[in-house]
């Protein structure tokens, strides 16, 4: 067993549960969780009273347990699985819990409250166990004092304490109210992993009852007695900024009650804040379609302030930039110009991917309550500090004075890391001085900015006689981040390498979008690495495990971002699962692995040609992502990031042109929809007992790579430039 | 504002609201039936889809004018207690994500499988090509709606 530090201190157990009483009409109160979505026939009384065992657990006098779970819900299903990792150290019966959504309050949780970079479960995995280590050990002490016995005689089982050698037994239910008392232990131990009976399951999502019933659980749900709606209108273009608006006649408008402009601008904006536009016409009514009719009737005078840019000014400065002298060199081993000149093969590709926005399906939204001493935010945020310090700077506040309730998130993608929503739901509250609901139409949130940037990249690769790898070079750029990860695979497997990057500039706003970087880097190399392993005349699984053999035996550099060992496990097991290099007529196979956000994905995708046109017949996913919490979620969390990852490269983009987006809404852009989608996906597990990490990320980046070495194989055609539907020879 | 009376999930419902409203919002604001979503307001997503008289429509372009007398259904009227056998085989499957666009493929499949008990797999690619999942779950939309019709 593993002994750990709880770093718990009483003040940090004080109030961590959501404020969903106080006037909410509609929200959270059903009874979430596995109580009533499980088995009927075992369901336990609702308790009289509830302990506060630590910030994560409630115990009610009954024997139902509440455990908070702190992060963000975006579809990436934590909420079922960061309470399943301190139940299994409580060690309680999952169908006696109720899950409910925590407050913000990190120092409670110890843990940041945060969903991105697929991080929930990575950072949650110690202080999720060590609440529910901690509860059962207070739980255990209780029961001790009690008998008047050594705890060290005590066991557990699923909630019941018995004595090893006695005969007595009491249920963490009558023992909940001593435990409040116990202190709260310095160290305490943790179970040993093959114990687990509870993580490596599958349980079923813990709102899956009230998902399809059609509860409102959305922010975009949310509704407060005395709230106002409010739209915004933010310019058309970027480059624009607002400087007047026919504001007498939208006032005069039929169930509007206010219109203005509202200035979003906070003083020392960080990462997730707003730089595009900050100024926005705000109206404010009780209807949301009179707001969408009131928008329609809007006259605004849009100053041009800044470059109105167009894709085709786009592509010509990434261009320029990959030609320029400005590149940076951020990673050379050994002499790849001399040895590009002897390699007696050398092939050169380069490969680029368009602006895409998230498009999450719950538009953007949020509740804001302002008073002169206080701001109330409820809704859809996977940055929840974030939008409390932004606020806080906003309205001059202390944080103390501001809270932040999280609603279940209709999609997140990376979207709503950014928190301008938030805020500028907060402008328009202290504005109007009552509670609001501000929500974005499908247009606003399209065309809003935020996007995913579009990159650009040269792949270089040199072969000797023997067809060996001798020289890589990688040179990348972006609008206006650069894609580079020089210290990643194929980093280390090659003597000559050289990474090269540069910034390309744009007023265009970008953000982190599923996966940044990684999914442009991962589409391109493995696509490049297929070409170069065709060249090779090496079959492309064989070619990528001999680098990983080199890495792992006698790698290049010292600083090398990846496990050799694990990323040739994965490979070797999609290889195994879906016997490669059996040939089946009629279907073309494409390969792709990639390493990302800590976790391991190989994927062969399987393309029949039908009527002409590509059919992903199947997907065949390993993974390694250390130990996995919820064994059928996590299948469904890679299996989204397959049919996300294919569908982006086979149908996205969006365009420019005088600074305003060419699409805004799904008839001109286009997303993946059923027709479209793999027919079957199968997802394999690599068995370990390494730390978890997370996938909310890592199985989107291969799939675009497995489904374009597909395409090729399919269409004879390589395809380096997404959206890959833009080629004649892909009709889709 | 001119009045109208609507028959929503078997009952009742008096509301004032300009007549070019689309029902999503008479739902949404005027009735607090929350389950039915916004996603695009252009009938491209599907998110918002109900019955009427059975069918499955785009509650974001139907006007409430237009609407009179034919019953409508939303994901809170599909069944009594949630278990209409497209709820049940969306648990079993564990189908959602983040869930958002799920009542509109469940309202859109329940009229596909009143119209097709036994669909194909084409017959469903067709019927549900309007609904939008971004998360990715198509695949297994596609396995309850099949769990479901086997019932």
């Amino acid at each position: 067993m593993t002994k750990i530090k709880t770093q718990y201190n009483r003040r940090s157990f004080l109030k961590v549960s959501a404020a969903a009483g106080g006037g909410m009409l509609i929200g959270f109160s059903w009874l979430t969780g596995c109580v009533t979505s499980n088995k009927k026939d075992d369901v336990i009384a609702i308790p009289n009273e509830w302990f506060e065992i630590n910030g994560y657990i409630k115990i009610g006098d009954t024997g139902l347990v509440t455990i908070y779970s702190p992060n963000p819900e975006i579809g990436q299903n934590v909420k079922t699985s960061m309470p399943m990792i301190v139940a299994e150290e409580l060690d309680v019966d999952w169908n006696h819990v109720i899950v409910e959504q925590g407050a913000l309050n990190e120092d409670a949780f110890k843990n940041p409250q945060f969903a991105g970079g697929s991080l929930s479960i990575k950072r949650g995995w110690h202080p999720l166990r060590m609440a529910g280590a901690t509860g059962r050990r207070m739980l255990m002490e209780a029961a001790a004092k009690e008998w008047n016995v050594d705890v060290e005689g005590l066991t557990v089982t699923k909630g019941i304490i018995k004595e090893i050698d006695g005969e007595r037994s009491i249920s963490y239910g009558e023992i909940a109210s001593k435990a409040v008392g116990i202190e709260i232990p310095e160290e305490v131990e943790l179970k040993d992993v093959k114990n687990f009976q509870l993580i490596g399951t599958s349980q079923k999502n813990v709102e899956g009852k009230n998902i399809v019933t059609g509860k409102p659980l959305f922010g975009i749900d949310f509704k407060r007695e005395g709230m106002k709606l409010a739209m915004i209108e933010h310019p058309p273009a970027f480059g624009m900024k607002v400087k007047a608006f026919n504001e007498d006649e939208i006032k005069a408008m039929p169930g509007i009650y206010d219109a203005f402009i509202v200035d979003t601008a906070i003083p020392g904006p960080g990462w997730s804040d707003e730089k595009g536009f900050l100024q926005l016409v705000a109206i404010v009514g009780d209807s949301t379609w009179k707001l969408m009719k009131a928008k329609k009737a809007l006259k605004t005078n849009w100053e041009v302030v800044g470059e109105l840019e167009n894709s085709e000014m786009h592509s010509k400065r990434m261009e320029e930039a990959l030609a320029s002298s400005e590149l940076r060199e951020s990673r050379k081993d050994g002499d790849p110009e001399s040895a590009f000149k002897k390699a007696s093969k050398v092939i050169e590709r380069t490969y680029s991917s368009p602006f895409l926005p998230h498009n999450t399906m719950e538009p953007m939204n949020f509740f804001a309550h302002v008073t002169d001493t206080s701001a109330e935010l409820v809704g859809p945020t996977q940055t929840p500090k974030a939008l409390e310090d932004s606020v806080s700077k906003l309205l001059n506040l202390p944080i103390e004075a501001i809270t932040v309730d999280m609603t279940r998130i209709g999609g997140g993608f990376g979207r709503r890391l950014y928190v301008h929503f938030g805020v500028e739901a907060a402008a328009i509250s202290k504005k109007i001085g009552a509670p609001v609901k501000l929500i974005y139409t499908r247009e606003d949130d399209m065309t809003q900015g935020t996007y995913r940037p579009a990159y650009l990249a040269t792949y270089k690769a040199g072969l000797d006689e023997n067809n060996s790898l001798i020289a890589f070079s990688i040179k990348g750029t972006g609008l206006p981040e650069n894609p580079v990860f020089e210290n990643r695979f194929p980093a280390g497997t090659v003597d000559n390498y050289l990474a090269e990057k540069i910034s390309t500039k744009t007023n265009i706003t970008t953000g982190a979008w599923r996966a940044p970087r990684s999914h442009f880097t991962a589409a391109a190399e493995q696509s490049f690495l297929d070409e170069v392993a065709e060249l090779a005349g090496k079959d492309p699984i064989e070619f990528r495990l001999e680098l990983f053999d080199k890495a792992e035996n006698n790698p290049v550099g010292e600083n090398n971002d990846y496990d050799p060992k694990r990323y040739a496990g994965v490979l070797k097991l999609v290889k195994e699962k879906c016997n490669w290099g059996v040939e089946t007529p009629g279907i073309y196979r494409g390969v792709a692995a990639y390493y990302c956000h800590s976790s391991y994905v190989a994927e062969v995708i399987d393309i029949a040609m039908e009527s002409n046109k590509p059919k992903v017949k199947k997907v065949w996913c390993a993974v390694d992502c250390g130990i996995v919490i919820n064994r059928d979620a996590a299948k469904n969390m890679v299996e989204g990031g397959v049919v996300d990852g294919i569908g982006h490269a086979m149908y996205s983009q969006l365009t420019f042109n005088d600074g305003a987006p060419e699409q805004n809404n799904f008839n001109t852009y286009r997303l993946m929809r059923h027709s479209q989608a793999p027919e079957a996906i199968e997802v394999f597990f690599v068995e370990n007992d390494i730390d978890p990490t997370g996938l909310g990320e890592p199985g989107l980046p291969p799939a675009i790579g497995a489904l374009a070495n597909a395409l090729y194989k399919a269409t004879g055609e390589r395809l380096y430039h997404q959206p890959f539907v833009s080629y004649k020879s892909v009709i889709g | 504002m001119p009045e109208y009376k609507l028959k929503i999930n078997g009952k009742s419902h008096t509301v004032n609201v300009d007549e070019d409203t689309p029902l999503l919002w008479v739902l949404r604001d005027e009735l607090n039936l929350l389950g039915t979503k916004f996603g695009c307001g252009i009938g491209q997503c599907g998110a918002c889809t109900v019955h009427f008289e059975g069918a499955a429509v785009r509650s974001c372009l139907l006007q409430v004018s237009t609407i009179k007398d034919s019953k409508i259904t939303t994901i809170e009227g599909l069944s009594e207690d949630g278990d209409h056998p497209l709820q049940k085989a969306w648990l079993e499957h564990d189908v959602p994500q983040c869930g958002y666009c799920q009542s509109g493929q469940i309202m859109n499949a329940a009229a596909l499988l009143k119209e097709k008990p036994k669909p194909t797999d084409a017959d469903i690619d067709s019927a549900m090509n309007g609904n939008i999942c971004r998360c990715g779950t198509y695949i297994r939309i596609k396995q309850a709606i099949k769990t479901a019709s086997n019932q």
